[in-house]
């Protein structure tokens, strides 16, 4: 276990790096694929099985998906990507490395084994809907908002509000006459 | 009565307050109410409050009259309190009546200036000024007096202010006077520390019981106050400013620099006579100084082209003559002379004025001519004024001021012979200059056209200063015409008689300064009447006109300062711009010019820069915290 | 099952936080720019996980859940400002978005 750990977690740190430094887009989402996916052999082998595969469902599936989409509506395949020149990363990774440095020290500090035994979704769905439901609750209001919030941010200026005109019986108070957002409004 | 006393200042004071917090509001009939009203109520004030002083005379021959304590501090605690005796009464009757007058002139003559509500409001500042110097009853309430009035000169001689050679002008006058003022200063403090009280009665009392004559204090105290009082009354050496104070409009020539503020340097030395007698060193150079800028303004005055130049140096010759009577201890015949002199040069100030104003403009006297015809009025108070200032015998009242003083002059105990001859040059030289004006101004031909007439508010006071040119010297009658002085008996309460008023002079002196006038008067008529052309041709030959020149240029004394005084400091402000504190005080300003720098490049907008620097910040706080 | 300690697993969350933090800070494609939050917000969650491992708890996954269903909230937004960014802009770049008024 422990080899597959540190398997894993190299296979993560260089995938992260790659992600880092491509400079074509779609490589670089690629990469963070495989990423996520090590993470979540990370996860498998620190006993927690729920989150490896919650981790593969919804990071490197549902939200890997969204930035593949995104991508495409982009269309940015016209422009070649400028080249990052290397003084360019100098000053990050001197930054960086000092931040990593204080976090390992930090770290090392103290040190304890992990628990045997894996905590499997019978254990995590008791504590969800225990102690943890308010905040389930919350989440999903925040998914909500974000998708309501990005529908609008990224719809284009001439679709009028207005069309939602059959949401008048459900109590949703809707702003009345609301103006079409003007031109030339940033998100 | 005497109890309104405080109105007479505070009127035109209320004038200048309510033209500084209405000043645009007003319109300009308003404006000429305000501005001229206050001071015409000033004047009736005076004029009651004198009569009510005349006829029946408080305790003491003085009236004083304490508003409140202004502050109390180490042993000096001046008083708002105003002081009136009967040379006070003079000085106010003169302030506020001829004040008055030219204000009315005023309203008529600044119609058409845009500046009509400003000027009303630094004249009424002016005239407020004045009176509380002359009627301030210790000498740190007169010096406030002293210093406003000064400071109105300066806004009033700037006041086309869009012309910085006007402005120039009137930061010059201020310097000058500020060299003065600073001396006087010097005196005031050496008086106090001396004398422990600034109030005048006491402290001339002090002065009188308590030292020598001679005293070292007493007599640096008199220089310092010479000193102040010749640079406000324009006598050598501060007399360069006064000339060059003929850029402010003429009502302001006629006010301050004819009848009043130049006139504030023998009230001062007339006021405190008591130190000028203990020093008798001091009170000869005050003759001397008299004496000597007498003749020299009077020769600046010959070779002048400007019509207000020349009434501005013959201004400084008047206040000769005063100071001269000063200093042969002639106190009354200075306060004579002083009222006198301002009827006529108020008069002739005036009625340049008008000139100026009727040829667009026009100062240059050369350019002028053949007046007599087109502006009467003008003409006869003009004429009337120079003869005034000429000292035509009999009807003039300049005739009874100056004859006196020449009188005086030759009079024991303090009197010379040379400064009696030196009065007499002077009065030659006098009417030579004073009918020049007149003959080259209002006769001959005309050189430029008419463009403006006057109308009643120009031509009253012009006449009312006539009939008081004429008849205003009246009320002193030498004794060889049968003595009758009800000015010297009024105003001899106050201040001490000519201790020779006994001496009667019989008339061969006196004529001899009527021979001088008529003759000064006649020599001007030969030169600039009947023999015009060959005055001209002869003026433009190389030595005259280097003279002429060099009297015109006030003999130089322009240039000298401006080499010996004002090169050196300038020079040396230069040198000394990097000296010590220089680097401290542009250090601040470049730490602050840094930070704005550094500041506003940090505000450049790149988001990436922002997260690398919150990024810099968590580093540091992980650092601190795990550190510990 | 585990025998990796404790610190193994919180070097390695620092370090993809650090790597996430760096192409943060030096890529200026807005979309790369997301999927570094989306690193660093992944390596945040596996401290969590690491930390709930120690005591042999659910209380880190559920922690997880939650830095999951934030992140997928976030990135749903941050790619339609992407989008609208892209259409106002004319490119991703985020060093064109340096104006601070309007």
């Amino acid at each position: 276990m422990t080899v597959l750990f540190y398997i894993a977690g190299a296979v993560a740190i260089i995938a992260t790096i790659m992600v880092v430094t491509r400079s074509q887009l779609v490589h670089a989402l690629l990469y963070l694929v495989i990423s996520l996916f090590a993470v979540a052999v990370v996860f498998f082998t620190l006993g927690a099985p729920f989150v490896a595969a919650l981790e593969v469902i919804v990071y490197a599936g549902a939200i890997m998906m969204l930035f593949v989409f995104a991508v495409m509506l982009l269309d940015v395949r016209a422009q070649k990507p400028p080249r990052i020149p290397w003084s360019a990363w100098a000053g990050p990774v001197a930054l960086v490395v000092v931040l990593l440095a204080e976090l390992v020290y930090g770290i090392t500090l103290q040190n304890h084994a992990l628990a045997a035994g894996s905590v499997g979704p019978r254990q995590v769905s008791a504590a969800l809907f225990g102690p943890y439901v308010l905040g389930v609750e919350l989440a999903s209001m925040l998914l909500l908002a974000a998708l309501i919030g990005a529908r609008h941010v990224a719809a284009e200026p001439t679709d009028a509000p207005a069309g939602e005109a059959d949401a008048g019986a459900t109590g949703l108070e809707e702003a009345p006459e609301v103006p079409p957002a003007p031109e030339g409004v940033r998100g | 009565m005497l109890h309104l006393l405080w109105l007479i200042p505070a009127l035109p004071l209320a004038g200048f307050v309510l033209l500084t917090l209405l000043n645009r509001r007003l319109s300009r009939p308003a404006a000429a109410i305000i501005g001229a009203g206050s001071v015409g109520l000033a004047a009736i004030v005076a004029i009651l409050v004198s009569v009510s002083f005349m006829v029946s005379p408080p305790a003491g021959h003085h009236f004083h009259q304490v508003l409140w304590t202004w502050f109390d501090t180490g042993g000096l605690r001046p008083q708002v309190a105003f002081y009136l005796d009967a040379m006070t009464v003079i000085f106010i009757l003169v302030i506020t009546v001829i004040g008055f007058l030219i204000h009315l002139y005023s309203t008529e003559f600044m119609e058409h200036d845009e500046g009509f509500t400003r000027f009303f409001m630094y004249m009424n500042l002016f005239v407020a000024s004045m009176l509380v110097l002359v009627l301030a009853d210790n000498l740190l309430l007169l010096y406030l007096g002293w210093e406003g009035v000064g400071m109105c000169s300066y806004f009033l001689i700037a006041f086309w202010q869009k012309d910085t050679q006007n402005v120039y002008c009137g930061r010059k006058a201020f310097i000058v006077t500020r060299i003065g003022d600073t001396a006087m200063i010097v005196g005031l403090f050496l008086l106090f520390t001396q004398y422990h009280t600034l109030a005048i009665q006491p402290l001339m009392t002090n002065i009188a019981n308590a030292t020598f004559s001679g005293d070292p204090v007493v007599v640096a105290a008199a220089l310092l106050l010479l000193g102040g009082a010749v640079g406000k009354s324009a006598q050598l050496p501060l007399q360069t400013w006064l000339p060059d104070a003929m850029a402010g409009p003429t009502p302001v020539s006629a006010l301050i620099h004819a009848a009043t503020m130049v006139t504030a340097g023998v009230y001062l030395i007339a006021r405190t006579h008591v130190l000028y007698l203990m020093a008798p060193d001091v009170r000869l150079v005050v003759a001397i100084v008299g004496t000597v800028t007498l003749l020299y303004a009077g020769f600046a005055a010959l070779a002048q082209r400007d019509i207000k130049r020349a009434l501005a140096y013959s201004t400084v010759s008047q206040i000769g003559y005063m100071f001269l009577a000063l200093g042969v201890a002639g106190w009354d015949a200075a306060i004579f002379h002083f009222m006198t002199h301002a009827f006529f040069k108020a008069l002739l100030f005036l009625g340049a004025g008008v000139v100026i104003e009727a040829l667009a403009d026009e100062h240059d006297i050369f350019k002028m001519g053949g007046l007599r015809r087109e502006l009467p009025v003008v003409f006869w108070t003009f004429t009337i004024g120079a003869a005034s200032l000429a000292a035509l015998p009999l009807v003039t009242a300049g005739y009874y001021s100056k004859d006196l003083i020449i009188s005086s002059s030759l009079a024991p105990p303090f009197g010379d012979v040379w400064l009696w001859a030196g009065a007499v040059a002077g009065a030659l030289l006098t009417g030579i200059y004073s009918f020049r004006l007149v003959f080259v101004t209002f006769f001959g031909e005309q050189h430029t056209p008419i463009t403006r007439r006057p109308r009643w508010r120009m031509q009253t006071p012009l006449v009312v200063l006539a009939v008081l040119s004429v008849i205003g010297g009246l009320v002193w009658l030498p004794e060889w015409m049968g003595g009758w002085d009800p000015f010297a008996r009024f105003v001899g309460a106050a201040l001490p008689l000519l201790p020779a008023s006994g001496w009667s002079f019989g008339l061969g002196e006196a004529t001899i300064v009527e021979i001088v006038s008529l003759a000064g008067i006649g020599i001007a008529s030969l030169l600039w009447i009947r023999w015009r052309d060959a005055t001209a041709v002869f003026s433009a030959r190389p030595v005259p006109d280097a003279l002429e020149r060099y009297w015109r240029a006030g003999w130089g004394f322009d240039v000298l300062y401006q080499y010996v005084f004002v090169v050196p400091v300038k020079w040396f402000a230069h040198v000394a711009r990097n000296d010590l504190v220089e680097p401290v005080v542009k250090g601040i300003a470049g730490i602050n010019v840094l930070a704005w720098r550094g500041l506003s490049a940090s505000q450049n907008g790149l988001l990436r820069l922002y997260i690398a620097v919150a990024g810099a910040g968590l580093a540091i706080i992980i650092a601190v915290v795990v550190l510990k | 099952m585990a025998a990796v300690s404790l610190n193994s697993g919180l070097i390695l969350a620092a370090i993809l936080f650090v790597i996430g933090f760096v192409g943060l800070v030096t890529r200026r494609n807005l979309i790369v720019m997301l999927a570094c939050i989306e690193i660093m917000l992944n390596a945040a969650g596996l401290a969590f996980v690491v930390a709930g491992a120690r005591w042999g708890r659910a209380d880190g996954q559920v922690m997880f859940l939650f830095v999951l269903a934030m992140a997928a909230a976030e990135v749903a937004v941050g790619l339609a400002l992407a989008i609208r960014f892209r259409k106002t802009l004319g490119r991703l770049d985020i060093d064109e978005a340096d104006e601070m008024r309007g």
